[in-house]
């Protein structure tokens, strides 16, 4: 076994009275790909946070290369070879891609940027790592996927020995998600560059890693080959219950009654120019609908016409035995529709907005301004629905913002349960939160549904469609291609064949 | 002792207004040890209450005025740089019809100068509000049009004149007299005060404006009438502009369309940042405005009292600001404490430190 590159032995970092990590030790070897795991809140970001000197520890020691290093800002880190790639990607996206590639290390003709150099350089570079990109186009032309491409290139060329990969696919689709752990592959193979990766999608964890940190309340948990760590052994270890949550969830989640009865919401024809093509779909009141398809499929604008989120250009819509005219979201929310859009952090929360008043928002817009919910009335329900849905931590007047994501997505969640909707639309409701915080909101869902709710559910995670759904519909390329509703078809193949299916018609 | 200090430290209200509220505590202290109690200590002569810090409370009420309705405004995100000429007009609009009319002291002359000034800063405002709500155009750019033109408007009132109120007429009463011993002004800016307090604060207004500033499109897909929000606010703030053109017209007698309330747009967007509102919207303190306003009136009779000339006065200004934007910098006060906090201090202390830091 090769010398370790990276040793942290025994680190402790406290915040306000709170021990974020307890006495943790992680090693990275040099070409290892190697995985930090835990749930939201387990210390794997302050870990992280530690290691590229955006946190100071307060206890404990780290050894680069076998020397004791302490950093004291980003910058630091970055010196002494450690490069971090962020879920959201850090570079300008109106500059160019060798721009991008070599800002701060330009080559110049005396004073002046040589620019046909740089692109020349930032084009060995890609070609270097397999990277198929017009180095002269601005990164905003590109995909996040290749934007990220971009980033893991840059710190390639700064010469990372330790490369951070902060959730990096958790936008990327199937095809980028693949291209981005080839690139992994050859850095580590060929560079022996060390990464360390963290992903909330266990199937891509499993596919790349070498070994696996897991991390639970602060505190190490341990260090395992991946091949000896079986799946469900790691959910026990990430939870620290057995694995049985989920699977119990299966059973819960079948076989519940749908009303057999009028649609509760039924769109016939309803499309928008640019956006998704005209589609028909009926949704019975207890029954769940998942929508399926790749990213850019058109899911999230679907059901946004649904929620009055965008305006239809064509077709028509009933809810609830009624014509819906004069659609948006407020009269939506009036009708019983309740919409916990895709990106929690832009659409969904008021960051600076206490966690009390997040969730009484659409409640509160219904009234009106002037007509205020009663103090008691509103610590009561604010009370009931922290407790139901094991919000944590428990505060009402913490602001939003300091909760996990996985924490937020329950906020968001009650602000709409408040309203006691007909219909609830939830677009990625589990995207990017850790296991427990996502078995909670699939059990919810089920349970809701039982309770005669109908809910429109988008996923990127075929399985979770399939285990929740009644009816799947199916989406390719902006436009719906196909409903599946017999038991049988609720298979992640069957999803995956009607998508490729759908692409022979054309 | 401690645990009630954390407490009241915890509280985000206490918390934003704890540093403008000291250099206001600062500024004081200087003048009173230079100038001694009478400073801060009001007395009664002739039936009104008088004393510097009186004085200046008066002087800062239609800065006060406006810096509250440009709270709510920065609250949505949004700015009004119009406040100015809209002062200016509400002064042109009630002088022009009084000095119109035959007999100046007639209450029903005054009433009626005073109510068609305040419905068309209403107006104005309400203008400036649907421009940015329904139109999409930016804060900055529709309230800049009505910043320009606003006093080409006031002079078309007063058709390029500064009319004059008569000395004996009761409209000179809002900026000169006094209720109870108390100015007029004051009384004004308090009721304001007190009235937008309780409508954001005791109805769910305040929240919904935080709502729309902090996170728009959030605040859209909960089904906020956000639009109709935003032009009640650029409403409330031109209506308060034209309010303090009101009292500033009383108090000169005159309306000038051209010096009217000149800046005072800029006076009343520096008392919102100093009370501790982000001009990236969100959370607001109409009592930090409040401090705000009453620290930039204290400031000038700082500069005079401790014997510098008067043409100090802006750069003093600037270097005041620029203390209170440092404290309320959590950067600054990070590195300015980190000695204090690397050590290990006592159990207790550690939590409010902390808390102090942030």
């Amino acid at each position: 076994m090769s010398a370790a590159l990276v040793s942290m032995t025994g680190i402790v970092k406290d915040f306000t009275g709170v021990r974020a990590l307890d006495g943790v030790d992680f090693t990275l070897r040099p070409g290892e790909i190697h995985a930090v795991m835990g749930e939201n809140g387990a210390g794997k970001s302050t870990l992280i946070k530690v290691l590229t000197g955006v946190h100071a520890h307060d206890a404990g020691e780290i050894l680069l290369d076998g020397k004791p290093v302490r950093f004291n800002s980003p910058g630091a880190a970055q010196a002494a070879g450690i490069a971090t790639v962020y879920q959201e990607v850090n570079l300008t996206e109106n500059l160019s891609v060798a721009e991008n590639l070599l800002a701060g290390r330009e080559p110049r003709l005396g004073p002046f940027i040589n620019f046909r150099a740089m692109r020349r350089k930032a084009k060995a570079l890609l070609d270097d790592l397999g990277i198929d990109l017009n180095v002269a186009a601005p990164l905003s032309s590109y995909s996040i996927a290749m934007q990220q491409l971009v980033a893991i290139a840059r710190a390639v060329d700064i010469d990372a020995k330790v490369l951070i990969l902060d959730e990096p696919t958790s936008s990327l689709d199937r095809d980028e998600v693949a291209v981005l752990l080839g690139l992994m592959r050859r850095l580590a193979a060929e560079r022996g560059t060390a990464m360390v990766f963290i992903s909330h999608f266990l199937e891509q964890v499993y596919d790349i890693c070498d070994r696996m940190t897991v991390l639970r309340n602060g505190k190490l948990v341990g260090e395992w080959a991946t091949a000896d760590l079986p799946e469900s052994e790691l959910i026990g270890h990430m939870l620290g219950r057995e694995a049985a949550a989920l699977e119990q969830l299966e059973r819960s989640v079948a076989g519940h009654e749908v009303a057999d009865e009028a649609p509760l919401l039924s769109a016939k024809g309803l499309g928008r120019k640019g956006s998704i093509a005209p589609y028909d779909l009926d949704v019975r009141r207890g029954e769940v609908v998942g929508l399926a398809g790749l990213l850019g499929s058109g899911r999230t604008e679907t059901v946004r016409l649904i929620a009055g989120a965008d305006r239809a250009d064509s077709g028509s819509l009933s809810f609830d035995g009624a014509k819906v005219a004069g659609h948006n979201p407020r009269t939506a929310a009036a009708r019983g529709i309740a919409f916990c859009p895709e990106n929690r952090k832009t659409e969904g929360l008021v960051g600076d907005l206490t966690v009390a008043e997040n969730m009484i928002l659409a409640m509160q817009a219904a009234r009106g301004w002037a007509r205020t919910i009663p103090q008691s009335q509103r610590n009561r329900v604010v009370a009931e629905f922290i407790d139901k849905l094991g919000i944590r931590p428990g505060d009402p007047d913490m602001p939003v913002k300091n909760l996990s994501g996985g924490n937020q997505q329950k906020v968001l969640l009650a602000r709409w349960m408040l309203i006691e909707p007909k219909l609830l639309i939830l677009d990625e409701p589990t995207r990017g939160i850790d296991v427990g915080a996502k078995a909670d909101i699939q059990k919810l869902v089920a349970e809701l549904s039982g309770e005669g709710m109908a809910v429109l559910f988008v996923s990127a995670e075929l399985d979770e469609v399939t285990r929740l759904s009644d009816r799947i519909a199916v989406l390719r390329d902006r436009e719906l291609i196909s409903v599946l509703e017999s038991e049988a078809d609720m298979t992640t193949e069957r999803i995956v064949d009607t998508i490729v299916a759908g692409g022979g018609s054309e | 002792m401690n645990n009630a200090l954390n407490r009241v430290l915890a509280n985000q209200y206490a918390r934003r207004l704890m540093w403008p509220v000291l250099v206001l505590l600062v500024l004081i202290a200087v003048n009173i040890a230079v100038t001694g109690f009478d400073f801060i200590w009001p007395h009664v002569s002739d039936g009104r209450l008088s004393g510097a810090f009186v004085n200046i409370l008066r002087r800062s009420a239609p800065l006060l005025l406006i810096a509250l309705g440009m709270t709510l405004v920065i609250a949505t995100k949004g700015i009004d740089l119009s406040v100015g000429a809209v002062y200016a007009i509400g002064a042109a609009i009630a002088c022009q019809t009084i000095i119109d009319g035959t007999d100046q002291s007639a209450a029903g002359l005054i009433f009626r100068a005073v109510a068609i000034a305040l419905v068309a800063t209403a107006v104005i405002g309400a203008w400036n509000g649907t421009m940015v709500a329904y139109f999409g155009i930016q804060p900055i750019v529709a309230t800049l049009i009505l910043m320009i033109a606003g006093r080409g408007i006031a002079q078309l009132v007063t058709g390029g004149q500064i009319p004059k109120v008569q000395d004996s007429s009761p409209f000179t009463e809002l900026g000169r007299g006094e209720i109870l011993t108390v100015p007029v002004p004051i009384w004004i800016a308090a009721a304001v005060f007190a009235a937008l307090v309780l409508l954001t604060r005791r109805t769910a207004l305040g929240m919904l404006l935080e709502a729309v500033g902090g996170n728009p499109e959030a605040s859209r897909l909960a089904g906020i009438r956000s639009k109709g929000i935003t032009v009640l606010v650029y409403l409330v703030c031109g209506l308060c502009a034209g309010l303090a053109g009101l009292i500033g017209a009383a108090n000169l007698g005159s309306a000038d369309a051209n010096n009217g309330g000149l800046w005072i747009e800029l006076d009343a967007i520096l008392a919102v940042v100093i009370g501790g509102t982000s001009l990236l919207g969100g959370r607001f303190y109409l009592l930090g405005t409040a401090i705000g306003v009453v620290i930039i009136g204290t400031l000038g009779d700082t500069i005079i009292n401790i014997g510098l000339s008067d043409q100090w006065q802006f750069t003093v200004k600037a270097i005041v600001v620029f203390i209170v934007a440092l404290l309320q910098s959590p950067e600054f006060r990070a590195w300015v404490f980190k000695p204090f906090k690397r050590r290990p201090a006592a159990p207790a202390a550690a939590p409010a430190e902390e808390v102090l830091a942030k």
